[in-house]
């Protein structure tokens, strides 16, 4: 097994676990690459990648682009807020107009959900989903298996939370695929009005105290409060919310063992978790960051290789 | 398919000897020299001539590391499969070092080109060598020679030259063998 079942990266759930386990293992020698004095490899110097952003995104954004330029990819950007979208043009049409420059690859985040999947059918490219809605964000869960396997040893067996609003969450959905293929036990925490209505159809429990989710974890994931999506008061107030929902030191020294922190990032410190916590060396965020870098390498290389 | 033996374990034995002797001739000490196996299969070659330089001819600093250079090969998208990479283990700096390559077989030279590209993310070497247990001769699509080698064949295009290690494959030994 040394090539990916698919042609894009549009879900974690269009994956296989040997596929999984593929871009770890590539992931494995970027992060080598990553690290040397010359942080450059040859490899795609004859593939050019377009970043289509419909939504704003920085770090993921900036993520893609070194992964594309440290595998000497020739990249283009184009942020729908400067383009011709506002004009009333078509996705397919937008996209093809960026294809005929002769580009091999398109990473794009937009707000529909399956936006990736249409467009992927429509264009003669490889897609990478760079978020979708709240559908995916396959990158994002690699990245985040990837972390824990590397802090951890493993990923399968451990019992990881999620914690926060999973309805709004495409880290959430894209993480409980990843999480379930490579065998851990996911539990998500949050306000009812936070989790979705069908959620435990999923095989994942659910938990609404953070208290016993975080005794039973090995691994608590703390989303974003993603003021920006919350339109109508899903919680009274945000202090209500960190009361209940907030992770801080002290929550964490009244277990009887260290879990492991992680968060996606960009944190609302003070919200969701506290600054102690988030700068612990239970948190293993700026890994995280670090290690999103090493994932995009790998995907992009096994898509790369497969463009004929 | 059938295949004949170019090299017993005791010729093999013989040859490393050799190598490990000429090696000393240029280097000495081996105190401003890194010897680098090319992965996959030029690393069992490496750490042997390694071993033998520490424990039979007592050269203390024997400086071993091992390149990958998938990601460095011109043939990226040629083939039907991915490429996959192997583990580069490069814990010195090359910076002015004499590097000395170690690899299995030199056939067309793109993998050795493609190490020539990878060793410079890891510095500037002062000079850098090539030690080939077999040599392809008349097979080459670059002007690449070795400068110490076991031994050389003229094996026509579509023989393989496999060489075996005890500690991978289970037995010392260089075969050729006729595809189909």
């Amino acid at each position: 097994m040394s090539t990916l079942s698919v042609d894009h990266l549009l879900g974690i759930k269009y994956l296989t676990k040997e596929d999984i386990n593929l871009i770890f293992e590539t992931a494995d020698h970027f992060k080598e690459v990553i690290n040397r004095s010359i942080k450059k490899v040859p490899t795609l110097r004859d593939i050019t990648i377009a970043n289509i952003f419909f939504e704003n995104s920085t770090r993921t954004k900036l993520s893609f682009e070194l992964a594309e330029k440290r595998l000497s990819a020739d990249v283009i950007n184009f942020s729908a807020s400067q383009s011709s979208v506002k004009k009333g043009e078509t996705l397919i049409d937008t996209v093809n107009n960026i294809l005929s420059m002769k580009v091999d690859m398109v990473v794009m985040r937009h707000p529909n959900p399956g936006a990736g999947i249409f467009l992927s059918k429509h264009v003669d490219a490889s897609i990478v989903n760079a978020g979708d809605g709240a559908h995916e964000h396959p990158t994002q869960a690699l990245l985040d298996s990837y972390s824990i396997r590397e802090r951890l040893g493993n990923v399968g067996g451990k019992n990881v939370v999620i914690v926060g609003d999973i309805l709004h969450s495409r880290v959430a959905l894209s993480n409980i695929f990843a999480l379930q293929l490579q065998g851990a036990n996911v539990k998500v925490c949050g306000p009812k009005t936070l989790l979705p209505k069908y959620i435990e159809s999923l095989g994942v429990g659910v938990e609404t105290n953070l208290k016993s989710a975080l005794q039973w974890c090995d691994v608590a994931n703390m989303l974003r409060v993603q003021n920006e999506r919350l339109d109508v008061s899903y919680f009274p107030t945000t202090r209500e919310y960190t009361q209940q929902y907030g992770l801080n030191k002290k929550l964490l020294q009244e277990l009887d063992r260290e879990i492991v922190v992680m968060h996606p990032g960009p944190i609302n410190r003070g919200v969701e978790i506290t600054s102690d916590v988030a700068d612990s060396g239970q948190s293993i965020i700026l890994e995280q960051v670090e290690n999103g870098v090493a994932i995009r390498m790998a995907v992009i290389y096994l898509l790369a290789s497969k463009i004929k | 398919m059938s295949q004949r033996i170019l090299l017993s374990a005791k010729e093999i034995d013989i040859i490393l000897h050799r190598l490990a002797c000429q090696l000393q001739e240029n280097h000495l000490d081996f105190s401003d020299t890194v010897l680098i196996g090319i992965q996959p299969r030029g690393i069992f070659l490496a750490e042997r001539l390694a071993k033998m330089l520490r424990e039979d001819y007592r050269i203390k600093n024997v400086k071993l590391g091992s390149l990958d250079i998938t990601f460095y090969r011109d043939d990226f998208r040629r083939g039907e499969k991915t490429l996959q990479a192997n583990k580069t283990k490069i814990d010195f700096l090359v910076e002015d070092k004499k590097v000395v390559f170690v690899d299995d077989v030199l056939y067309t030279g793109r993998s050795i080109r493609a190490a020539l590209t990878a060793i410079q993310s890891f510095g500037r070497p002062q000079e850098i060598e090539l030690l080939t247990l077999i040599d392809r001769r008349f097979s080459r699509h670059l002007p690449i020679q070795p400068n110490y080698k076991g031994r050389q064949v003229d094996a026509i295009n579509n023989e393989r030259v496999n060489v075996m290690w005890k500690e991978n494959d289970g037995e010392d030994a260089v075969y050729i063998v006729e595809k189909v």
